[in-house]
């Protein structure tokens, strides 16, 4: 019995019998000894699983599927598309979006949009401080930024997915505040002016109706604030690009992972009056090349669009423009050229509260909060001369502490106790002409459509932006906002068209 | 005995049992594991709707008429809130927003009368306030609406409008908020209960409202730390009297108070 007993304690101990709570008379020896019924259940669960592999082969090799024998990357971008856009940031995915809602028929248009780096570790877009203003000089700025907040007002009317969560940007309605000191004071009337004509809420504030709207501010030197009191404030950049990328998927946007390291184009020649010879290309298709890899796909298309951010002069570069002669055509580069600027997070205990506006002062210096725990974000462009080397993304915290912090303690005095928790840097794709965007095409590249050059306002003008390049490509002309003053004319004419409020 | 002969008979059907019991722990295993959609504690959502998601997933018809149906109703909502030109046109500015708030089934009160001008559950209202064309408004009552932004631009011409209520309105959010800025001298009273679509960035924007000496900001969903921003909002509007109600300020578990405190 006790031999018996003590098998039986084993076979439970090794997990193989369930237990059997009212245990008396049992017959061990009939339990004990049933070790057949295990090895017929492994029979069947093996039979079972290779039923399933074989009703998988069979299903794989019947057409229809997409097994096939030879060992393609699933991951190139289609052999033949209609229109490549280079750059996944948001001016590309808006792009791509507004292309796919214009297109009238569905699948009437195939896009790609080829991106290099998908973690976004470089990309201006996910970087920026997320600030949106209509507090511009020239006309086609307030136009751009007034239609962009009026498309994050609607944003899920436009890029709502169904049966999706909606979209959130987390719009802050805190409105910009510039100040003016003596010198400038009039430049920012005219600017009102301008800004109150092309429909911007915007106010002038003396120094004394500033101090009593703000009193944490310090407007000893300051002779004019212009104040943003609607459209303005700032958003979550991240999740614009992420909403814009999903709409655009589910229209049908094909999205690739890989860098374009080439085209081939076709040249014909043209001969000038002057009897200067002119060679006008035409792209025929784009060499995009794998992440980490040698492997290339050309993609054959009709139309490139060069929403590439900081990096789009290497892009023009492939093109051959800017490599000819100084006083030809194709002698003129696409003056676009990466920028660093840092941000800093600060934590102040006293400072400004909920009404704090992102505020830009008249030494350049500007800051916003971020979120309710006292903490703000500030930064500023460095002087002529002073541009940080642009081969890395490092922050230079000296610069905080020459540069920022005096003028910040200067205008908020509870800033004079800061203490600085982190930083970041990022590129702006800075139009060393005139610090203004590049909407249309080059003279000499007909099929090759720029979206860039936005130096630091890229963000708040993309909704805008994707939507009059689309026109541009799809209706032959701009039908809302007329940007023709912002093509390549200016750049082959060599006449700016300056914004005077460059933050 | 009687045990051993239970025990006996009950050995077979003990054994089926088991082995029941040990294939449904297999399927419900098989069961959770099969399910990787529904990561939100959310139940899943009812027959109906999972039935049209499934034939929108495979038929463009049904995924037209789905978009359709939101967009039909995103222009309705538009066409009810347009701005009413014509009326403004013919009649002035102050009969137009009372024409306006008629038709949406608000309610409001002339500046220097004492009655206030309604219109019942159905939508029928009297024609009496056409006889005070050249009074603005001072108090309207939106409550319970479908108000939105465009809406706003029918009451943008009454500078002299001290109260305004848009309580528990589905459209009011953040630019709605922001728009209020038109009525920055003149509003006093302002309640803004029970919207379900404000977030704290919109209430930053009430700072342009420097008459205001009532808020009511009672049961807003979109606010995520309460407690927080109404005291925010007492230091950005020290004139003004904040009522928040229907928000659960309990005290959260020590462990997180503990490291706030040394953070």
């Amino acid at each position: 019995m006790a031999t018996w007993r003590s098998l039986r304690a084993n076979v439970r101990h090794l997990g193989i019998l369930p237990e059997l709570r009212r245990s008396r008379g049992f017959r061990p020896s009939r339990r004990g000894l049933m070790v057949a019924t295990p090895l017929r259940n492994d029979f069947f669960k093996d039979l079972e699983a290779k039923l399933s592999d074989s009703r998988k082969k069979l299903t794989d090799a019947l057409p229809g599927s997409t097994w096939s024998p030879l060992d393609i990357n699933p991951d190139l971008p289609p052999e033949r598309t209609d229109i490549v856009i280079v750059g996944g940031g948001v001016v590309g995915w808006s792009v791509a979006y507004w292309l796919k809602k214009k297109e009238g028929i569905r699948g009437g248009l195939k896009v790609v949009v080829v991106e290099k780096d998908t973690t976004y570790s470089q990309a201006s877009t996910v970087l920026s401080a997320g600030g949106i203003r209509q507090q511009f000089s020239l006309p086609e700025n307030i136009g751009l930024s007034l239609a962009s907040a009026h498309f994050l007002r609607n944003i899920n009317e436009h890029l709502a997915v169904l049966n999706e969560d909606a979209v959130d940007v987390q719009f802050n309605q805190a409105g910009y505040l510039f100040l003016a000191d003596d010198k400038a004071a009039h430049v920012m009337e005219e600017n009102y002016q301008a800004q109150r004509a092309a429909g911007a809420q915007v106010c002038l504030l003396s120094p004394t109706q500033l101090k009593e709207k703000f009193p944490w501010i310090n407007a000893e030197d300051v002779a004019l604030a212009s104040y943003g009191l609607e459209n303005e404030g700032w958003f979550d950049p991240w999740s614009l690009l992420n909403a814009f990328r999903r709409k655009a998927i589910s229209m049908g946007v094909i999205q690739c992972h890989g860098e374009v390291t080439g085209f081939k184009y076709s040249s014909m020649q043209a001969t000038l009056e002057d009897g200067q010879l002119m060679e006008l290309r035409r792209i025929k298709s784009v060499r995009v090349q794998m992440p980490n890899s040698l492997e290339c796909q050309p993609v054959e298309c009709v139309l490139v669009v060069n929403a590439a951010g900081a990096f789009s002069a290497k892009l023009a570069g492939m093109l051959g423009l800017g490599l000819g002669c100084r006083e030809t055509l194709a002698g003129i580069p696409l003056p676009v050229e990466p920028r660093k600027r840092f941000i800093y997070v600060f934590h102040c205990p006293d400072g400004p509260g909920l009404d704090t506006p992102f505020l830009i002062d008249h030494s350049g210096v500007y800051f916003r909060r971020e979120g309710l725990g006292g903490n703000y974000i500030a930064g500023r462009s460095p002087d002529q001369g002073e541009e940080p080397d642009i081969s890395n993304l490092d922050v230079d915290h000296q610069f905080f502490q020459e540069k920022l912090w005096p003028h910040l303690a200067h205008r908020v005095p509870a800033f004079e106790k800061l203490k600085v928790t982190s930083a970041w840097a990022g590129y702006y794709d800075y139009n060393t002409l005139d610090q203004n965007g590049i909407v249309g095409t080059h003279p000499l590249v007909s099929n090759m459509y720029f979206a860039t050059g936005f130096s630091g306002h890229g963000l708040q003008q993309s909704p805008a932006v994707g939507r009059a390049v689309a026109e541009l490509i799809l209706d032959g002309g701009f039908t809302t906002l007329d940007l023709s003053r912002l093509g390549f004319r200016r750049i082959v004419d060599g006449e700016p068209v300056f914004e005077r409020n460059v933050v | 005995m009687n045990l051993n002969e239970v025990a006996v008979l009950a050995k077979p059907c003990l054994s089926f049992v088991f082995s029941l019991v040990g294939c449904c722990q297999r399927s419900s295993r098989l069961l959770v594991a099969r399910r990787p959609w529904s990561s939100s504690p959310v139940s899943s959502p009812p027959l109906h709707k999972r039935l049209l998601l499934f034939l929108t997933e495979r038929f463009y018809d049904v995924e037209m008429l789905l978009r359709w149906k939101s967009g039909m109703k995103w222009r309705g909502l538009q066409k009810k809130n347009a701005h009413y030109g014509y009326t403004e046109n013919i009649h002035g500015a102050n009969i137009a927003s009372a024409f306006y708030i008629l038709s949406l089934k608000g309610g409001f009160r002339f500046v220097g009368q004492s009655e206030w001008f309604r219109a019942n559950r159905r939508g029928k209202f009297s024609w009496e306030f056409l006889k005070y064309k050249d009074t603005p408004l001072e108090e309207v009552d939106m409550s319970h609406t479908i108000i939105n932004y465009i809406g706003l631009s029918n009451l943008e011409t009454q500078q002299s409008l001290r109260t305004l209520s848009v309580r528990g309105c589905s459209e009011v959010d953040d630019w709605f908020l922001a728009r209020l800025h038109v009525f920055q001298d003149s509003l006093k009273e302002l309640n803004i209960s029970h919207c379900p679509r404000i977030t704290t960035g919109g209430l930053a924007a009430l700072r342009n409202l420097k008459g205001l000496q009532r808020l009511d900001m009672s049961a807003l969903q979109g606010i995520s730390n309460p407690g927080l921003v109404v005291i925010l909002l007492e230091e950005m509007l020290p004139q003004c009297e904040i009522i928040a109600s229907g928000y659960d300020y309990s005290v959260e578990p020590e462990g997180v108070y503990k490291q706030s405190g040394q953070g």
